[in-house]
């Protein structure tokens, strides 16, 4: 087929033009960012004015943090397997340039929701830490994202190193539904859902809607940050790229 | 024995250094690799050299 007769191409597959890309990250991040400071505030005034509640008292409003994190820990996850598969199978340019930007965002997600149900579980479990199934799985997947790091820092090939960390990001994938479904399938100190379940939520509202609205600026959050980290990933990537032209020209005049 | 108004406290500055390490490392890395790619730019140094591109070399422009 020539190529005056090549058809237009779509606008998501236009976008696997990074130039382009960019174009876009550059023009949606200040609008993200701005839309995510005011759902913060406006969750975080939410959380402090909510009641306290009858058995945790003023400990609930952790949970405004630590439940968004956690979702997020996991939906970033979620989106590198998507993106793995990006990689792997249609060997899109930006879905390996995503895979790389969520990974550290999702380890300090992880972290979060580690270290603030730590300080819940302490005064509410009487203890920091128990290696119960959720706990345990949820630890997997901090580990999990900080193998991931490490084997991004460690390979020099971009290309090998997209296709073996696409691989391990789907294996991993395995411990999403275990982290899910552990408080159902085993007896852990964690307690059961409460907001995302078949029968509805069992929260109260008045602490169900600012934990919804901290869990969207959370989402908003991710975000920004995945898009800045993707535009960082592709400038690095260029920077290499040119470094790389430079040596070759001073390798050929000599 | 710490109070729990302590623990909130705990759990929102963890929040505030981990997100805001987080944002911080994002918005420098980014200003740094602008730099990069601007010393090289003023360098003459391009992403895809005009000159004798070797055959089969990668072409993708990322």
């Amino acid at each position: 087929m020539s190529e005056t007769t090549a058809s237009r191409p779509g606008w998501f597959t236009s976008l696997a033009n990074p130039t382009r890309f960019l174009g876009l990250a550059g023009r949606l991040t200040p609008w993200l960012a701005g839309l995510t400071a005011i759902t913060l505030v406006i969750g975080l005034y939410m959380a402090f004015t909510a009641p306290e509640d009858y058995q945790q008292g003023s400990t609930v409003r952790i949970m405004f943090i630590h439940v968004p994190s956690a979702w997020l820990a996991m939906m970033c996850y979620s989106i590198m397997a998507v993106s793995a598969i990006g990689s792997l199978v249609w060997r899109h340019p930006l879905a390996d340039v995503s895979v790389r930007a969520a990974a550290p965002i999702g380890a300090v997600f992880t972290a979060l929701a580690l270290v603030t149900g730590s300080l819940w579980g302490k005064p509410m479990w009487g203890t920091w830490w128990v290696w119960d199934a959720r706990l345990t799985s949820f630890f997997v997947l901090f580990l999990m994202y900080l193998g991931l790091i490490a084997l991004d820092r460690a390979m020099d090939d971009a290309n090998r190193s997209a296709r073996v960390s696409a691989v391990l990001v789907l294996i991993g994938f395995i411990n999403i539904p275990i982290i899910k479904f552990s408080v159902d399938w085993w007896n852990t100190l964690h307690q059961p859902a409460s907001v995302l379940r078949a029968d509805g939520p069992t929260i109260h509202p008045t602490l169900l809607y600012p934990l919804l609205v901290m869990a969207i600026g959370f989402t908003l959050l991710f975000f920004t940050l995945h898009l800045m980290a993707m535009r960082n990933e592709i400038w690095r990537r260029r920077v290499n790229v040119m470094r790389q032209n430079a040596a070759r020209r001073i390798g050929a005049k000599s | 024995m710490m109070t729990h108004a302590t623990y909130v406290a705990l759990s929102y500055g963890a929040a505030v250094v981990l997100i805001g390490g987080l944002v911080l490392m994002t918005l420098l890395d980014g200003r740094a690799r602008k730099r990069d790619l601007a010393e090289l730019e003023a360098q003459g140094i391009r992403r895809r050299s005009s000159a004798a591109q070797e055959p089969g070399q990668d072409q993708a422009d990322t």
